[in-house]
């Protein structure tokens, strides 16, 4: 360590700061602020209403889907683009990251272009039966758009930097695919895996253009926590939307702080490879 | 986050019948209630459990939203407009309107003005809406239904007036809209713009929004003004045929809708401030809510007139709004 | 096939990664977007070319890459200012700061926009401040602004911050020697070391902000023509059973921001050709 950098005048971190505090500490604050505002008895008794309590639950069980699926899926196309080259690399990847691209409400039209009434697979789902928008699954299908890309994002440049040297020597020495798999590869993913997963779970939970789109606003069947903040706010119940806000704010809270430990945990500054969108 | 997970654990008993009443925007309360209400009264006459569920929103989306699929087993909709667009599509039956009494309308609202309280602008009437300075908050009539109300209520006043014609209507309602600082995609966003965030002087609401904000948000802040004259808006009710012979729920949507008639029905839309049809109770509220002269759709040849006219692509909101930039 | 379109390789499951990749992205994106490209063309190129050449839809096309530009530009100050403080500065919270910088990308958009259109409108904590001038923030273009510039924040600091840590300080200290004030050296030096992670930057709050509804809807004023942004338009269209007419939005708003980014990443291509 020879060069130094010289000290930032404190007038310039003064400025930093001021920019931070303003546009992004402020909106948290407020969403605090308003639930303190109410009294924390009343702000927890907006939990009480069971359309809420849907509106979580099914929250949870959209992320419940949707984390899992992309995450096995972004392990699967991590694994072929980052350790092999074949023709085509470049367009599968650009086709993975594409949903960073497209605006959420976008994200959500396209499902009702393939599943709603006059959609390409309408007649099917008639005689089937099956309702996809306005229910659930539509709501699991825009969530999985949405949040495709997250997990490789984060492994593509990281086991790409890495190299396979380690898992052909583990192959050079016997191990099977699957071991090498579990033993070698995934330990050394594991910490951006994790970051993937959650910040694949924050914004499965907070989707709001894209399910917007395709739930059918049915009050405590097809809301999200997102939806039923909004429609707690158009019902005059703006003290209950800012409890379930508080919470959804208490969610990414609860992410960033794990993030930081994680990144901590591996000594690693905040690298391009973090940034998903 | 877990304990709020176990303790929604608690269901009600299981429902056998369903329904789903997809409605417009500010008629939670009231549908709440008459859920509960109806419940009851199924239960007593066939001893079957019902589950009425709800979906509000704008009544352009929630049409959008049942053409696209949503099974709707009843429709209780903003304007005739929106479910002759159902019927269009085979939905809904043509003669939807003439099955139930007074043309599928068990209630009706009239279009009023909510100012602040005291009325510092001293907002009266049609013509002190587009004094200079003054701010009007209405949704966005492309996709709310009580906004298409709203409009219809201005453009009536201009038509009434003496040598009103077409022409300046329209000039009313450009300097009108000139006037309107944010469009909401709904009755409620509108109210809540006005009310909550405290924009704009005056609300164009639905009488039954306006008492309900004026009482819900607290007395004394703000108070309503009922104009000279205002237009009678009629919002509908169906059934959505493709969906209840699917479901083979008929019978529940059927009782559902004429539960509405029904006194205690028509009592629940009067305590929620919608002006009953029923006249022994419209006689017993007769103080909430003040007879004023009014004019109907017909003024503007019926809702397929007026909605093509209007309100369809191209029509005269289009062209009001695309030359006030 | 292999040995043709496949390097060899000694690492196993290749066949069934790919497999299931290709069924994934396939089910989940190239679907649905094949049907976003193919809908519009329901209205024939005349009608799809009518539907875009409406003065809302331009004017809401205009807002919408308009402030999405605007926004992404101021950002790219902004962040690049907190970056610097971030990673040069030492200061007690730094590690806290550094976190918080996340905090737009794992807020859902929905509580963002409550919390900013609270915040800004007249009765707020800013907007309050401002009203007495006759500032208006919110359901106004500089509400919108803020909601972008808030959405667009992480993406900037995060592109820059690892380049900037990884400047050798040598190079720096040589220019103090030679007796270059701090200001030239930032400008000499660093800023076109820091050139390409702040196109990046750019580009990516650029196209974050284009595609932003959330957190802009409770706060601009859905005002046709003045403040209604592109994807609120295709949500209105939705609600008027104009299905195709939406679609072809959508893809206009598709085509146009890939040109964008396309038009960035030849900006960087040339970049890192003339400063090698």
């Amino acid at each position: 360590m020879t060069a130094r950098f010289p000290p930032v005048p404190v007038a310039v971190v003064l400025a930093a700061l001021a920019v931070l505090a303003l546009l992004v500490l402020l909106p948290l604050a407020v969403v605090f602020a308003e639930v303190l505002d109410q009294g924390i008895g009343r702000a927890l008794a907006a939990f009480d209403d069971p359309e809420s309590q849907a509106a979580i639950r099914l929250s949870l069980l959209v992320a419940g889907i949707s984390v899992p699926v992309n995450t096995l899926g972004g392990l699967a196309a991590s694994w072929c683009i980052a350790r092999f080259r074949f023709a085509g690399r470049g367009l599968l990847l650009t086709f993975v990251e594409l949903p960073l691209s497209v605006s959420p409400v976008i994200s959500g039209l396209v499902w009702v272009l393939l599943f709603g009434a006059q959609g390409w697979f309408a007649p099917a789902l008639d005689r089937l039966g099956l309702q996809v928008i306005f229910a659930t699954p539509g709501l699991v299908l825009a969530t999985l758009f949405v949040t495709f890309p997250y997990v490789v994002r984060q492994l593509v440049p990281l086991m790409l930097a890495q190299g396979s040297d380690e898992e052909e020597a583990a192959l050079t020495l016997g191990a099977r695919p699957w071991a090498m798999f579990w033993h070698v590869t995934l330990p050394n993913v594991r910490w951006a895996l994790l970051q993937g997963v959650l910040l694949l779970n924050a914004r499965a939970m907070g989707e709001f253009g894209a399910v917007s789109v395709v739930s059918g606003r049915i009050r405590g069947q097809t809301l999200t926590m997102p939806l039923q903040i909004e429609a707690l706010y158009n019902d005059f119940q703006a003290p209950a939307a800012f409890s379930m806000a508080a919470l959804l704010a208490l969610l990414a809270l609860v992410t960033l702080a794990a993030k930081a430990a994680l990144e901590w945990h591996t000594r690693r500054a905040p690298d391009a490879a973090w940034v998903p969108a | 986050m877990l304990f709020l997970v176990m303790a929604t654990g608690d269901r009600p008993a299981a429902a056998q019948d369903s329904l789903l009443n997809v409605s417009y925007d500010p008629t939670r309360e009231l549908y709440r209630e008459v859920n509960r209400g109806f419940a009851a009264t199924w239960q007593a006459r066939t001893g079957r459990i019902v589950l009425v569920n709800a979906s509000h929103g704008g009544s352009g989306a929630q049409t959008r939203a049942v053409l696209d699929g949503l099974q709707a087993d009843v429709v209780t909709l903003a304007l005739a407009s929106d479910i002759d667009a159902l019927a269009a599509r085979g939905l809904v039956a043509r003669d939807w309107q003439s099955r139930l009494p007074e043309k599928s309308t068990p209630y009706t609202s009239i279009i009023v003005f909510l100012v602040r309280s005291g009325n510092p602008k001293a907002i009266r009437d049609w013509p002190d809406l587009v004094r200079p300075g003054i701010r009007v908050i209405t949704p966005n009539p492309k996709t709310s239904g009580g906004a298409r109300w709203n409009y219809l209520a201005a453009l009536g006043w201009a038509l009434r007036q003496p040598g009103g014609t077409e022409a300046s209507g329209e000039a009313y309602l450009r300097r009108l809209f000139a006037q309107v600082p944010v469009l909401d995609t709904g009755a409620r966003g509108a109210t809540n713009s006005f009310v909550q965030r405290g924009l704009g002087d005056v609300l164009l609401a639905w009488e039954n929004e306006a008492l309900l904000a004026r009482d819900e948000v607290g007395a004394g802040k703000f108070e309503i003004v009922y104009p000279s004259v205002s237009v009678v808006a009629e919002p509908p009710v169906a059934v959505v045929d493709a969906v209840v012979d699917r479901r083979g729920s008929r019978a529940a949507a059927e009782a559902y809708l004429r539960f509405l008639y029904t006194p205690e029905a028509q009592d629940i839309a009067a305590r929620h401030h919608f002006r009953p049809r029923d006249p022994a109770v419209a006689a017993r509220y007769a103080g909430t809510f003040p007879a004023l002269p009014t004019f109907g759709i017909e003024l503007f040849g019926g809702w397929d007139k007026a909605q093509a006219q209007h309100f369809a692509d191209g029509g005269v909101f289009d062209q009001l709004t695309a030359s006030s930039k | 096939m292999r040995g043709v379109f496949v390097h060899a390789s000694p690492l196993p499951g290749f066949g069934p990664a790919l497999g299931l990749t290709l069924a994934w992205v396939s089910v989940i994106v190239l679907m649905p977007l094949a049907a976003l490209v193919m809908r519009p063309w329901s209205l024939g190129v005349g009608g799809v070319l009518a539907s875009l050449g409406s003065a809302r839809v331009l004017a809401a096309l205009k807002l919408s890459f308009g402030a999405s530009l605007a926004a992404a530009a101021l950002t790219v100050p902004l962040g690049l200012l907190v970056a610097w403080v971030l990673v040069r500065g030492r200061f007690p919270g730094r590690g806290l700061a550094d976190a918080l910088v996340d905090l737009p990308l794992a807020l859902p958009t929905a509580v963002a926009g409550i919390a900013l259109t609270t915040l800004y409108a007249p009765n707020g904590w800013i907007g309050g401040l401002l009203a007495p001038f006759g500032v208006q923030l919110a359901y106004a273009l500089p509400g919108i602004m803020v909601a972008l510039v808030f959405a667009g924040l992480p993406y900037v600091v995060r592109t820059v911050q690892p380049v900037l840590m990884d400047l050798p300080a040598e190079v720096e200290e040589v220019a103090a020697t030679l007796g270059a004030r701090p200001l030239q050296i930032v400008a000499r030096v660093v800023l076109p070391a820091l050139l390409p992670a702040l196109l990046t930057g750019f580009a990516m709050a650029f196209a974050r902000a284009v595609g932003e509804y959330g957190s802009v809807i409770f706060i601009a004023g859905n005002m046709p023509g003045l403040t209604e942004i592109a994807p609120l338009l295709i949500v209105i269209r939705l609600e008027q059973f104009d299905v195709a007419g939406a679609a072809v939005l959508a893809l206009a708003m598709l085509a146009l921001s890939f040109a964008m980014l396309g038009a960035v990443n030849l900006l960087q291509h040339y970049l890192a050709r003339t400063t090698r």
